[in-house]
């Protein structure tokens, strides 16, 4: 019983927060001022419509949406032919390839950030879907091939070597043949990078000053700090929970799977 | 089979090798160089200082303000989230539901924690002091990161909230690959659950808490996001949640000295690749195989 209390305790720690930021959503400015534990009188759904046009929201979120899913699209497709290639050809220069990708895991992002600014700036990309894509995608490949590189050394040859005898190219055997048979190794990266890509904060940051094209936890934080010039309470936690809700409706939806993705990525 | 093998292999890494090599690794060999420079980004030309931005660290009061609270992080966060996920995932045995609703806030984005409990902490609205109201604790009521004394440590609550659970998984995952005759035996010798605990469970699932302790202590090091949203300045009051990650970010893009920020970039990954090398050493034992 004392077990299930202290349990239950850091359930409660976890959840009130959040629970909490769901009600404020609903509630004016002053009830949320007057007491931060009724109920709201009635909801306020206009919080939540003011967020989502005036605030942006909606609009960080689809600038969110399209460079997280074209990011990983690109992250999936280069890590899993990468790491493919390294793992099963024989070729001069492929243990080198590997260590110096894998190097890229050491390092903290804080030591490129200088000079990824200038390199992004040079390339006129500052500030553009397509320069934070090619980012995203860049710093998640090293973790990407690290871990399919071990999931096609474990797949068995024989496979590929049918398929070669039957005549099939080496880029037909990596798509139709070797690609189906990683795919647990690829949902699990592929979680746990989407999961990484849309919670990125630091480089939105630095390389996307344009507030029409800020991602959604970077608008968001930008929206809290510039709170105090022109406050409005009530549509900050509205904004905080849409921002919330999508992970909160994927993790409903397929917690098994991502609490196995993120963790087995921790182990390897 | 041989036949096309370079031609696909070109075609196949041409493309990631590209991306890495024009965005990972050219920054982070520009960043070695830069780091003794003045280069201020405007002007052409940056002049070779030697070491004198390294020099510069050490009488930068921000700096050494920084280094002291990422080394009180280090000090406190990974091990106040070990203990606290070690704790609950012997206790979630058997009781999953706990551990999907622990698990969560690590699939919030830093960003949004730091906003959320920015809300938490504050003074009149805020969760924090709205419930020692309601407990009749009004006393203990504080304007949480505006006192110096306490400001960091509201940081690291955050920290440790959001991490927790994910340990938790972890932990969990390690603890059920151990055989229960194993724990059956020991329960048949008389022994108590604390000594279970200590002598069976925890030397078969160190290899995860090894983990756990480098992935925190990088973290620890870091903690940029939270200090840049939740607190006043960001790094205030009088510099009591500075960060090293902070004085960068500032020295770079707000004062435009390149040059020194790369400086500081060097030492934080310095300290990164110690930390981990000495973690790595200092939790070096012999593995406990299972035959």
């Amino acid at each position: 019983m004392k077990k299930h209390f202290v349990l239950t305790i850091w359930a409660a720690v976890v959840t009130l927060p959040l629970v909490w930021a769901v009600v404020s959503s609903f509630k004016t400015d002053a009830e949320i001022f007057d007491s931060p534990w009724s109920l709201p009188a009635s909801p306020q759904w206009n919080n939540w419509s003011r967020a989502w046009s005036q605030a942006s929201i909606g609009k960080y979120l689809f600038n969110t949406v399209i460079v997280v899913g074209l990011a990983l699209v690109l992250t999936m497709l280069l890590g899993s032919l990468m790491a493919y290639c390294l793992a099963r050809y024989e070729f001069p220069g492929n243990r080198t390839i590997y260590y110096t990708l894998v190097a890229g895991m050491l390092f903290p992002v804080f030591l490129a950030l200088v000079p990824l600014f200038f390199v992004v700036d040079n390339l006129g990309m500052l500030g553009t879907y397509h320069g934070l894509i090619l980012v995203y995608a860049a710093y998640a490949l090293p973790f990407t091939v690290f871990f399919l590189h071990a999931f096609f050394r474990s797949l068995p040859t024989a496979v590929a070597e049918a398929a070669f005898l039957d005549g099939a190219s080496h880029a037909g055997v990596f798509f139709r043949v070797m690609l189906p048979m990683a795919r647990p190794g690829l949902v699990s990266v592929g979680i746990f990078n989407l999961l990484g890509l849309w919670n990125q904060y630091l480089l939105p940051l630095v390389l996307n000053p344009d507030p029409d094209r800020y991602v959604l936890a970077q608008g968001l934080a930008a929206l809290a700090v510039s709170q105090g010039y022109r406050s409005d309470w009530s549509g900050l936690f509205a904004g905080l929970v849409i921002a919330i809700l999508p992970v909160l409706i994927g993790y409903v939806l397929f917690q098994r799977q991502i609490r196995a993705g993120l963790t087995a990525g921790a182990v390897k | 089979m041989r036949h096309g093998k370079y031609r696909f292999l070109v075609g196949a890494m041409a493309a990631p090798l590209a991306l890495y090599a024009i965005f990972v690794i050219s920054p982070y060999v520009q960043a070695f160089y830069l780091a003794f420079t003045d280069w201020n980004g405007i002007s052409n030309e940056a002049n070779p200082v030697g070491l004198a931005n390294f020099t510069k660290l050490w009488s930068d009061p921000l700096f050494l303000a920084a280094l002291r609270n990422n080394g009180l992080l280090l000090l406190v966060v990974p091990l106040a989230t070990i203990v606290l996920a070690l704790f609950f995932s012997a206790a979630t045995r058997g009781t999953r539901v706990y551990r999907v609703v622990y698990f969560f806030p690590q699939l919030l984005s830093v960003a949004i924690i730091a906003v959320l409990w920015q809300f938490v902490y504050t003074p009149n609205s805020g969760l924090l002091n709205g419930f020692l109201n309601a407990v009749g604790l009004s006393s203990w009521k504080q304007s949480w990161l505006a006192e110096p004394d306490l400001a960091l440590w509201c940081v690291m609550a955050a920290m440790i909230w959001s991490a927790v659970g994910f340990y938790v998984v972890l932990f969990s995952a390690a603890m059920e690959s151990i055989p229960v005759e194993l724990m059956e035996a020991a329960l048949i010798d008389g022994a108590s659950s604390g000594a279970i605990f200590r002598r069976i469970t925890l030397p078969l699932i160190f290899e995860s808490v090894q983990v756990a302790f480098i992935y925190l202590g990088i973290a620890a090091l870091d903690g940029f996001a939270l200090v840049q949203i939740m607190t006043v300045g960001p790094g205030g009051p009088d510099n009591s949640t500075e960060v090293m990650g902070l004085g960068l970010w500032r020295n770079a893009f707000t004062y435009g000295k390149f040059g020194y920020a790369s400086a500081m970039g060097v030492a934080m990954f310095l300290l990164t690749l110690s930390l981990a090398a000495l973690l790595l050493r200092a939790t070096r034992r012999e593995q406990v195989e299972l035959a």
